[in-house]
């Protein structure tokens, strides 16, 4: 409505709710180039369905930086923020701030210092987790309270850590480790020096993926 | 519609500016047939030559045009333009109508708007449309968006003024021109009519004092708005009449016209000129940073929702300055034409300066010829001019059967125009009420192909808006760039694609070519998206195959300094957008039923009114009060400044809702719950004790708001400290209770206008001024003053704020950061009194005034209940906690959500008879649904794939309207969705682990393909070499 000019680089792509921002979304934008994801939506106690949707973006939002952040991808480069529809100076301010934040941050893995190839199979790792994290969202990181602050806490409690650690960063080894081997076959020490682990944790990860059929160990 | 045979309607709407244009839209969708006769060549009036709209400084012909489109596309709207009323005979539910249809030269059915005829007509006339700032041809369409949008000859014509020239007749392939063709009468009979004739507006010529015709530099308002906009003289370049040239220092001039007692001038307040002069500055400021800005004014009143905050914007900009003084037109120089300005400072005494541009802030006054238009109507007229209306109903005149509507019943903005508008569907359907549906028409759309088995086949059109988007995006090169796009068959631009040509243009090309998918590359779907699917139902294919590319507000307007990175962003919007579409699928749409009865909460006057409005077009209303009693705020209100006897007129108010069959009240309550949507919502109130359950299908929120209990100036200190309510019930309390007191002192803007409340309350003024007077009257030897920052006693009330200064009641303004001071001390005699210091702007002194009371006009503040009533109707309230209306203009009665709709002090202060107009057009509106028995829910909603349903039931919880539940299968529990209750919000589908549940419209496909082309760079292949990981 006001007309205030903003960053020529945001592209919009229209949601009904924040709550329908899908972190599938959010991977596929950045495993196709973009730099970074911005989502706007009302302000909590705005909401104009029933469902309060936002509070789930918020959520999401959280447990998608924490594992970005997890695979080394910036947590910055996701970001969230209550903008109602009557807010066009907001919006171009945000806007425009979001942009000088990526630019700071340079190209998405450039910023990181991962080459395209890593970046590859960290995003593919991400996009490929999403259906259990859904699950493992319901069960055990369902913030109870919908109150802003209850959602940041949440996120910083050591709980919040544990379920990650326990539940997902398994997974995020496992299924990177998978991605490099459907490329090529890979010595244990190769995949523990590109995914940053130990040979150990490496050759437990493979021997339970080795049981469910899903690699093959190559003893010659 | 085109005109056809019909001579027989229920209600004939006469004028079809904004206001008549919404009476027509909303009679007609509350089942009445309705004529629309509009004097010039096309609808869309004032409203139509104006650049933007104060204070959101929206397009004001963007806005508005859709609706033109709505009329000429709606079953029960006749439109008939070029043609005038001659006379009106019968009575209320039976009047005889004769019209006489002037000679437009060509034929509405056959021309097909080409234009043709306007290119080889070798006459230039000045344009009307651009307020003869420049020429068109003798034929000519009267602008583009015009509906009909068919030519009509000037009377400046050659062939009509000596019969030499043809060759419009002998261009136009159609045969649509008769250069012999002569006027028609028509003879309509209708049930009841509404006038919505307009304003005329002030003619600076006529006195000759401000240099107006004379002096080329000097233009009006109306004027400038038309070198603002993009289709004006200039083409959107504001460039001043003598040279062409841009001006560098603009003046504007306030009250032209307006509050002047002398010959020729208008008494009253035009209510408009402050926020339109300020919405100029701004825009004229857009258009070149550097301009210089002085503006001339009186009082400034910007008393509407949200002009405070435009002012203030305004006068915060830099190279803008506001003058409080009175100015005479100077002279012109010779040689730059420039023109000069005498006016007078407080600090410097009178200066001469020089502009090269003046614009006048003309007044609003009685559409020309109102004395013969009163005559034919049988109507009266007020002593302005205006037609004659009572306070306590603003919409009906002195004739039954004929209502008004919009600035024919004195100066208003447009909402206030759209709200009477409403509001006239509300009287004269309570008139009509047999009658409702009985002429109905039912739109006829032609079979939907079935596009199951086609590729898709994408259109593209863009449009350049006028000005506002190509001026700022290459549009060709965009059609080029689309053109190229995976399944793209065909691309073109377009001026203005929402104008009805170019959509029934878009409906042939979609036949012609084949197209299955539609992408406009123009506006916002908020405005434009109903439109446009009608357009493609029009063209035979499923309205869900389009998509907008919005590449105005998400990058013409955003990046107009920009321009490549903007045409480069346009083309990635549009490629995004035939992306999008390519995944799109046909989707049905489903009937809701609608319960006919209404709930009303509040039982002020806004509910009351709105419930009898209601209950008298034969629906059941139940009407919802937290107090005892009905009434509200008005129970503390004895009079009004038109002088209606508030306390009697209130009494029989409520005894004709006690006494209506269809009102059920109930008292002492509070709702505890609302459930439902439009059509169906279930509301529990707790009323005296008892918890009832009441299912309606619309409600009206009309909750008031309350009088600000002012902590400032000793108020609830020192009992001689009043607000203006507590003054009033003195006044009334006892004859001669006042006896005592010689000297009050008010004070103005008590808690508004400031940091926290940046609003104005709107009435104070008024009622300050109605206190003042009773109080003089009462004892003409009192001291009376009113200490204010502008005095905004907008419209007729500029009147009695004269009276009030005739009569002795002294005005001293003051500044907000200096302002009065009120201390307990004695007089001269030595008496108990409040001293009130304010600083005298004029003599640079301090002075002491002795006060028996003080009165502060407290501000108007939301009710405390606000914040509960719109959680549980889930509707949003405004920056300054009221509630916030669908569309600031357009909508103003409406929330967004469907089937809410508000009215009274919730929405923004206002007066009796406001509240009342408003009351009725919260009304007026509601029946536009509950008329229906059913409303269409959107084909946008959730379904489960049951094969990939894991009985998970993460979508059950996530959806808070209860719109997903278990179904027993063959296979097992599987989540099922009511597509009643689906909002289509689409939380289910983020919480879904296997994608079971797909949100129709934006599933994971249509929304990836979007992003995979967001990304894309313009050869079509990703910016990076990140393929195919996320699949």
């Amino acid at each position: 409505m006001t007309r205030q000019s903003y960053a020529t680089e945001i592209r919009i792509i229209r949601l009904m709710c924040t709550g329908r921002a899908d972190l599938a979304f959010v991977f596929r934008a950045l495993s196709k180039g973009a730099d970074g994801v911005i989502i706007g939506g009302c302000w909590p106690g705005e909401c104009h369905y029933v469902t309060e949707g936002n509070y789930d973006a918020l959520g999401n939002m959280l447990l998608g930086k924490k594992l970005m952040d997890h695979v080394g991808i910036s947590a910055t480069r996701l970001r969230l923020e209550w903008i109602s529809a009557a807010e066009g100076a907001r919006f171009a301010e945000v806007m425009s701030d979001f942009a000088r934040q990526l630019r700071e941050l340079g190209p998405l893995g450039e910023g990181e210092g991962i080459g395209p190839e890593d970046l590859r199979m960290k995003l593919g790792a991400l996009s490929q987790l999403v259906p259990y994290v859904k699950l493992v969202e319901r069960e055990k990181l369902r913030v109870p309270e919908k109150v802003e602050k209850a959602y940041y806490d949440f996120y910083e409690s050591e709980r919040a850590d544990r379920v990650f650690g326990e539940l997902f960063a398994d997974k995020l080894a496992v299924s990177q480790a998978l991605m490099l081997l459907a490329e090529k076959p890979r010595t244990t020490r190769e995949l523990s020096e590109r995914l940053g682990l130990t040979a150990s944790e490496i050759g437990k990860h493979m021997n339970d993926s080795s049981r469910q059929g899903l690699v093959r160990f190559d003893m010659a | 519609m085109s005109t056809t045979g019909n001579t027989f309607g229920d209600v004939m709407v006469v004028g079809g500016g904004i206001s008549g244009i919404q009476a027509a839209l909303d009679l007609a969708t509350s089942g009445y047939k309705v004529f629309l006769v509009e004097r010039s060549p096309t609808i869309g009036g004032k409203m139509a030559q104006l650049d933007k709209t104060f204070p959101t400084n929206d397009c004001s012909m963007c806005i508005e045009s859709p609706k033109f489109i709505e009329c000429d596309r709606h079953p029960n709207i006749e439109i008939l333009t070029y043609t005038e009323v001659e006379t009106v005979e019968g009575q209320a539910g039976d009047f005889e109508v004769t019209l006489e249809k002037k000679a437009r030269y060509v034929d509405e059915d056959l021309c097909t708007g080409c234009t043709v005829c306007s290119e080889y007509c070798p006459i230039p006339v000045p344009d009307p449309f651009n307020q003869e700032l420049s020429d068109n041809k003798a034929i000519h369409i009267y602008f583009s968006q015009a509906v009909p949008l068919v030519p009509y000859i000037d009377g400046r014509c050659r062939y009509l003024e000596d019969r030499k020239c043809t060759i419009c007749e002998s261009v136009c392939k159609n045969k649509a021109i008769n250069l012999n063709a002569k006027p028609e009468k028509k003879v309509i009979k209708v049930g009841a009519i509404v006038l919505s004739p307009g304003y005329g507006v002030f003619d600076p010529r006529l006195r000759n004092d401000y240099g107006y015709g004379i002096y080329q530099n000097v233009v009006t308002s109306m004027d400038f708005e038309r070198l603002l906009c993009a289709t004006g003289p200039h083409e959107g370049e504001v460039l001043r009449p003598s040279d062409h040239q841009h001006p560098k220092k603009v003046a504007w001039i306030h009250c032209v016209g307006s509050r002047q007692i002398s010959e020729g001038g208008h008494s009253y307040c035009s209510s408009v000129c402050c926020s339109y002069i300020q919405k100029q500055v701004i825009l004229a400021r857009d258009h070149d940073a550097d301009l210089q800005a002085m503006i001339f004014h009186n009082d400034i009143r910007s008393f509407g929702k949200d002009f405070e905050r435009f002012y203030q914007r305004t006068a915060d900009m830099p190279g803008v300055e506001f003058v409080r003084s009175y100015v005479d037109i100077g002279r012109e120089i010779p040689d730059s034409r420039n023109v000069t300005i005498r006016y007078a400072t407080e600090r410097e005494g009178v200066k001469e300066e020089e502009f090269d541009l003046v614009v006048l802030g003309v007044g609003l006054g009685p559409p020309a010829g109102v004395q013969q238009l009163a005559r034919q109507f049988g109507i009266e007229l007020d002593h302005h001019g205006f037609c004659r209306t009572s306070p306590t109903n603003p919409i009906e005149t002195t004739r039954e059967g004929i209502f008004v509507s919009g600035a024919f019943k004195g100066p208003m903005d447009i909402p206030e125009s759209v709200v009477a508008a409403s509001a006239a569907n509300a009287l004269a359907g309570a008139l009509l009420k047999s009658r409702r549906g009985k002429l109905d028409t039912d739109r006829v759309y032609p079979e939907e192909r079935d596009t199951t088995e086609e590729e898709p086949r994408v259109g593209v059109f863009a449009c350049h808006c006028g000005a506002n988007i190509g001026r700022v995006v290459d549009i060709p090169s965009v059609v080029d760039y689309a053109k190229d796009l995976p399944n793209v068959c065909h691309a073109e631009e377009g001026l203005f694609i929402c104008s009805t040509d170019a959509a029934a243009q878009i409906a042939e090309t979609i036949r012609e070519k084949g197209l299955n998918r539609v992408v406009v590359a123009a506006c916002t779907p908020r405005t434009h998206e109903p439109l446009f699917r009608d357009t493609l139902r029009e063209g035979g294919i499923n309205q869900y195959f389009f998509d907008m590319a919005n590449i105005r507000e998400h990058c013409s307007w955003v990046h107009s300094k920009q321009k490549e990175e903007a045409t480069a962003k346009a083309k990635d919007i549009v490629r995004m957008s035939v992306a999008r579409t390519i995944g799109l699928e046909p989707l049905q749409e489903f009937e809701l039923p609608v319960n006919k009865a209404a709930l009303v909460v509040g039982g002020g006057v806004a509910g009351m009114t709105a419930a009898l409005g209601l209950a008298n077009q034969g629906f059941h209303v139940h009407l919802v009060e937290k107090e005892k009693n009905l009434g509200g705020m008005a129970r503390r209100i004895r009079t009004t400044l038109e002088g209606l006897d508030v306390e009697e007129w209130l009494a029989g108010l409520i005894r004709q809702i006690y006494q209506h069959p269809r009102v059920h009240v109930s008292h002492e309550a509070t709702i505890t719950d609302v459930s439902g949507y439009v059509g169906s919502f279930e509301t529990t109130v707790l009323s005296e004790g008892q918890t009832k359950v009441i299912q309606h299908g619309a409600a009206i929120l009309a909750t008031g708001a309350d009088e600000y209990r002012p902590t400032e100036h000793l108020h609830g200190e020192d009992e001689r400290v009043l607000t203006q309510l507590e003054l009033e019930e003195r006044i009334h309390a006892a004859p001669g209770g006042l006896a005592d007191i010689r000297s009050v002192v008010m004070i103005q803007c008590v808690g508004c206008r400031q940091e926290g409340r940046e609003y104005c309350s709107r009435v104070c003024c008024s009622e300050a001024v109605k206190n003042a007077l009773a109080l003089k009257r009462q004892n003409p030897q009192m001291d009376v003053r009113i200490l204010f920052r502008d005095m905004r006693t907008y419209g007729m009330a500029e009147d009695q704020y004269r009276e009030a200064a005739d009569l002795g009641v002294d005005f001293i303004r003051f500044e907000p950061e200096d302002g009065p001071v009120v201390e307990p001390g004695t007089d001269e005699e030595g008496r108990r009194v409040l001293n009130v210091t304010v600083p005298d702007t004029i003599l640079g002194q301090r002075l002491v005034l002795d006060a028996d009371l003080v009165v502060l006009s407290a501000a108007v503040v939301p009710s405390a209940g606000m914040p509960e009533m719109t959680r549980l109707f889930k509707v949003p309230v405004s920056p300054d906690g009221l509630f916030q209306e669908a569309h600031v203009k357009l909508r103003p009665v409406d929330f967004a959500a469907d089937g809410v709709f508000m009215c009274g002090s919730g929405h923004y202060p206002k007066h009796l008879s406001e509240t009342i107009s408003q009351a009725y057009g919260a009304a007026g509106r509601a029946v536009t649904l509950l008329s229906h028995e059913t409303v269409t829910a959107s084909g946008s909603v959730c379904e489960v794939t049951e094969n990939d349903c894991i009985s998970c039931g993460a979508c059950i919880t996530a959806c808070t309207y209860g719109a997903i539940s278990w179904n027993e299968t063959p296979v097992g529990r599987k989540a099922l969705v009511n597509p009643a209750l689906c909002k289509g919000d689409g939380l289910c589908c983020a919480k879904c682990p296997t994608d079971a549940v797909v949100l129709r419209h934006f599933t994971n496909d249509e929304v990836f393909n979007q992003i995979d082309a967001a990304l894309a760079d313009a050869s079509g292949t990703p910016q990076k070499e990140l393929q195919e990981v996320a699949k």
